[in-house]
């Protein structure tokens, strides 16, 4: 039996926080924000015990008798050297910003890159992973829409009936993409009522 | 939030509660469940006892949500996922391992583990380092999730929550370890991803009905019927709506 007063206490903070999100009541809105600002207070401080716990983590992984991590090393040692420079120079200077963006952009950038180049592997690789219809569709549709974007039939526009039909397919997708948002809502929806029904208690373990 | 809108989230709040305690009570659960068969639960049901009987481990990724933010109920469901996991997998010599992109998700994953320990009668061998933050924003998230499935004997990979299409390289890093892997997101790019990389996924709202395919409870079976039913109510709605708009009543 997980505790009933942690149970408790999040229906009746759910509750409230959703009451004061539909009526415009002002008293509501205090207790909103009341209600909301420590929890902004402790999602942060959630963040540093669990970049403490990640920390811990690594110097296990760097000083474990088997299957060391060299990698554990380069991650504290990086680790540390922001966060003292961040703490003697304060996240807000712009030299700081610089030097940060300046390593961590570039290397975004090139997992961007090889991401690129494993879609396009991947691409190659759909034809046997995905051989019913779904995937038929889904290659089929990928195609459709890759020759659309380019602008190849762009000649056609004026053509009355042409343009029409490209003005259908072009809104497939975002049919498509509605249903499965739909979708999403709902199942989202049923997740946070089950929250604060107390049927779903991911807390106090 | 306008009067109108207002009083209708209400109205649909109020009865889908109302339907989730109904379908929940006793005198109208259904006595079998028939669950429609989806590919990526069975295979990960198989994958679950694969990796107990084989002693490696099993990575669940609950995307980088934050618990603040619109998108954290795919994160829920991961939780709930996790939980079913671990005390499906708890005997196993190494235990499974939860990796999250957000400070608060990865101290409840810590906490729902530490709740299937206590659950499983081995509350003294639950380690919190099970749940940990891979990394704060999306990218490093990937690059520590990554490391995770590269060194810590990870044979089945689920990947559960909010992601970004970059989580296409952690398809491509368990590919590469021959592992398996089952992914589901709410993210439509991640998904157009998933769909070209994964081995096995779960589309839309599939996500959320994974908790009662493992059997999490009452509560998630009636959520599924919940969902169906409201499911045709949209439906019959976007079918008035069209049909008044063709005859130019709204």
């Amino acid at each position: 039996m997980r505790s009933p007063l942690s149970t408790a206490i999040a229906i009746a903070t759910g509750l409230l926080i959703l009451v004061a999100l539909i009526l415009p009541f002002p008293w509501l809105q205090e207790i909103r924000t009341i209600l909301l600002a420590p929890a902004i207070i402790l999602t942060g401080v959630a963040g540093l015990i669990a970049i403490y716990n990640l920390l811990a983590v690594h110097g296990r992984k760097m000083v474990a008798s088997q299957e060391r991590d060299i990698y554990s090393f380069f991650l504290l040692l990086g680790f540390l050297v922001t966060f003292i420079a961040g703490l003697i120079l304060t996240p807000a200077n712009p030299q700081f910003q610089h030097v940060v963006t300046s390593i961590q952009v570039p290397v975004e950038a090139s997992l961007m890159g090889v991401l690129a180049v494993s879609l396009a592997y991947a691409s190659v690789r759909l034809f046997q992973r995905r051989k019913g219809i779904m995937g038929f569709f889904f290659i089929l549709s990928a195609v459709v829409f890759l020759v659309i974007s380019s602008g190849f039939l762009s000649i056609g526009r004026n053509l009355p009936v042409f343009q029409n039909v490209l003005s259908i397919v072009e809104q497939l997708p975002v049919a498509g993409g509605r249903g499965i948002l739909l979708g999403i809502a709902l199942g989202g929806l049923t997740a946070g009522i089950r929250i604060l029904l107390g049927a779903d208690r991911p807390y106090s373990g | 939030m306008d009067l109108i809108s207002a009083g209708l989230a209400a109205v649909i709040i109020l009865a889908t509660g109302g339907l989730i305690t109904l379908f929940t009570l006793p005198g109208f659960r259904r006595r079998q469940t028939a669950f429609r068969p989806i590919a990526a639960i069975q295979r990960l049901q198989r994958a679950v006892g694969q990796s107990v009987e084989d002693g490696t481990r099993i990575h669940v990724g609950l995307g980088k949500a934050a618990l603040l933010s619109y998108n954290t109920a795919s994160s829920l469901a991961g939780l709930t996922t996790l939980e079913r996991i671990a005390l499906l997998s708890l005997v196993s010599d190494r235990p499974p391992v939860a990796t999250s992109g957000d400070g608060a998700l990865s101290l409840l994953s810590q906490d729902t583990l530490k709740a299937a320990y206590r659950m499983s009668n081995v509350g003294g061998n639950y380690d919190p380092t099970l749940g940990r933050l891979a990394g704060p924003t999306p990218f490093s998230y990937l690059a520590g999730a990554i490391s995770v499935i590269r060194s810590e004997h990870v044979s089945t990979n689920l990947l559960i929550g909010n992601f970004g299409p970059e989580v296409g390289l952690m398809i491509e890093a368990d590919e590469q370890q021959k592992g398996t892997n089952i992914v589901a997101s709410d993210s439509l790019p991640a998904q157009a991803v998933m769909f070209g990389m994964a081995q096995d996924m779960l589309i839309g709202e599939e996500l959320y009905a994974l908790p009662a395919y493992l059997q999490a409870g009452a509560a998630h079976t009636a959520s599924l019927r919940v969902q169906d039913i409201l499911r045709w109510v949209i439906i019959l709605v976007l079918i008035g709506g069209a049909i008044l708009k063709f005859m130019g009543l709204i």
